[in-house]
């Protein structure tokens, strides 16, 4: 049975800047063990002949002339921005760098 | 900023002491027109947030699509760095919560590059002349850049102390291409002039493919310089990496920096962490930045977003047969047609002025000419005013004009050193600068006889040496019609015209 250790889901949660419960901690590691091993059972089907696939078609080679083009109204994007400020997206300060 | 002292140890002496290895992580925005994923345009400068779209934004449901030109760009590039190129390969998502990508990854290539296994060869001056190192080539992938951050609410403009960040993304998803180097050893004392002669190689090899303008001074090539000290007998110690080194002087000092702070450190019986460093070009040192083990978790998986890249061998060999000249084939080529050593090619290599020598050959000027001017006058005034060579406003046609009119005797050298700074100075092509200064020849006989007799009749005794023969004499009066013309006779032909005058044989 495939385990996600509370460990694993406090070190994810880090690395998405979440701050999680004792209690959510090991919830999420419940719920993500049984997600986990409710996918593996793919394994179980896929014979040795099929390998990991990273795209439903098989296809390759889609390609788009370079061309440029104009993007969004810059007024619209500042509506729509949660935070705007001197035509740029204001974001909260980030910490633990220098 | 938490202030560090750095301790550092002769350079000679930790070379004595430790080898140095080097890994240098070369990023280059190519020269699209449009974005890597996406249609915005890529031209630098722009007003912020005027060329995004949703895909470069990150916005739900927006799908991308690879440029096929960046495609391209990136074989070439591979192919003249000599790899191999991928018949199948893929993009990865590389993921990490940080606002400079809106997306919360960057879409990159982990383990399966477009490009693997090549090397550039470069060239070093030595005491002993030339010499050549063979860089390898671990990989080169596509990627794309980010946006720009700009801090804002501390006093400092630094991350620190910033209450908050403003982002621009016009430059989020502009096309970039890494290429990483294998462990460069055996390099010793030169190693900061190796890694600096193998980022101008690769600035310049993009120049000649035309994959990219290669503007240092807008950040369009960034490296990432990695330095270790092998301790004897060791292969090698463990490394920093100084992140974002964007000048090729930089690169240098960088790695000259690394050398003697590790040094430093192992000698006093310390180690080295690994750590991401920042260089500071004011300063010229190194402090550390994020270190690596608690930083590098960036869960790489394939981008389901977009399907691999799957070069055929027939376009892999018609891009291998349209590449250009490289380089250093092309130093070696031009060196041997303007027959110059090796101590010239590398006045003229250093003075960044090959490009500009040859063009100004095209536009039919001796070669000889060509390169005085360049690596003379026009370097002095460059580096006097702290631009470079290119940006001075002098074109190969300014100089076939103005060598023309000193083949017909209409300008002097010192009366074209004089055009030229006008106009550098803004002041209009050759001829408006003559008619502006009034700085032509004075050409016609009748001017300069009378100026000969008005000098003769105020220097009598002078004029007598002359007659008896002293022809040497004969400078004081041309001094003094130069003097009376202003510097704008040419003083071959008063001498001439002088001792005609007197009957004398010159």
């Amino acid at each position: 049975m495939a385990q996600i250790s509370r460990e694993e889901v406090q070190h994810l949660a880090h690395l998405a800047r979440l701050e999680l419960t004792e209690e959510e901690t090991a919830h999420y590691a419940d719920q993500l063990s049984a997600i986990v091993e409710a996918v593996a059972r793919v394994s179980d089907v896929a014979a040795q002949d099929i390998p990991p696939t990273s795209h439903p078609i098989p296809i390759t080679n889609v390609y788009r002339e370079d061309v440029a083009k104009p993007g969004l109204d810059r007024a619209e994007l500042a509506a729509a921005a949660p935070s705007w400020e001197d035509d740029r997206f204001k974001v909260p300060r980030i910490l633990g760098e220098d | 900023m938490t202030s560090v002292v750095n301790t550092r140890m002769d350079f000679d002496q930790a070379l004595e002491r430790f080898e140095p290895v080097l890994g240098l992580e070369t990023h280059v925005e190519l020269g699209t027109a449009s974005k890597m994923f996406c249609s915005c345009a890529t031209e630098f400068g722009g007003e912020p947030n005027t060329q995004v779209c949703p895909v470069c934004l990150g916005l739900p449901g927006s799908l991308p699509v690879v440029n096929a030109v960046a495609v391209e760009s990136t074989i070439r590039m591979g192919l003249a760095l000599h790899c191999d190129i991928a018949s199948w390969c893929r993009f990865a998502r590389k993921n990490y919560f940080y606002p400079d990508m809106p997306k919360d990854y960057q879409v990159s290539q982990y383990d399966e590059p477009l490009c693997t296994n090549g090397y550039l060869d470069v060239t070093v001056p030595t005491d002993d002349g030339p010499r050549e190192f063979r860089v390898e080539i671990e990989r080169v992938h596509m990627e794309e850049d980010t946006g720009k951050l700009t801090h804002s609410g501390g006093d400092t403009g630094r991350i620190h102390g910033a209450d908050y960040s403003l982002v621009d993304y016009n430059r989020a998803g502009i096309p970039l291409i890494e290429i990483v180097t294998k462990p460069i050893t055996g390099a010793g004392a030169l190693a900061p002039v190796v890694a600096r002669a193998y980022v101008a190689e690769v600035r310049d090899l993009m120049r000649a493919l035309g994959v990219s303008d290669v503007r240092m001074d807008q950040g369009s090539l960034r490296c990432d310089v990695n330095v270790s000290l092998a301790p004897a007998g060791e292969p090698w110690g463990t490394r920093s990496e100084t992140k974002n080194v964007n000048s090729l002087r930089s690169v240098e000092r960088a790695v000259r920096f690394e050398i003697e702070r590790q040094g430093a450190v192992l000698s006093e019986g310390g180690r080295i962490i690994q750590e991401t460093r920042h260089f500071h070009e004011d300063t010229g040192e190194t402090t550390p930045g994020r270190s690596k083990e608690q930083a590098e978790d960036y869960r790489y998986f394939p981008e389901p977003d977009l399907v691999p890249v799957a070069p055929s061998s027939e376009w892999i060999e018609e891009l291998r047969t349209t590449l250009p000249e490289v380089p250093s084939v092309r130093r070696s080529r031009l060196q041997v047609e303007w027959g110059v050593s090796d101590l010239e090619m590398q006045t003229l290599v250093n003075a960044e002025a090959l490009d500009l020598v040859e063009e100004t050959i095209v536009a039919g000027v001796d070669q000889a000419a060509a390169r005085k001017w360049w690596t003379g006058e026009f370097t002095r005034i460059a580096n006097e005013q702290g631009v470079a060579l290119a940006d001075l406003g002098i074109t190969s046609a300014h100089i076939a004009r103005v060598e023309s009119l000193i083949a017909d005797g209409s300008l002097t050298d010192k009366l074209a050193r004089q055009v030229f700074e006008g106009v550098v100075a803004g002041e209009g092509d050759p001829d408006s600068v003559i008619a502006g200064r009034g700085l032509a020849v004075v050409g016609d006989d009748s001017t300069l006889m009378a100026a000969i007799e008005s000098a003769l009749a105020e220097q009598p005794d002078v004029a007598e040496k002359i007659r008896s023969g002293k022809v040497q004499a004969a400078g004081a009066i041309v001094g003094a019609v130069m003097k009376t013309t202003k510097g704008q006779a040419d003083a071959a032909k008063v001498r001439t015209l002088l001792l005609a005058h007197l009957g004398v044989e010159g």
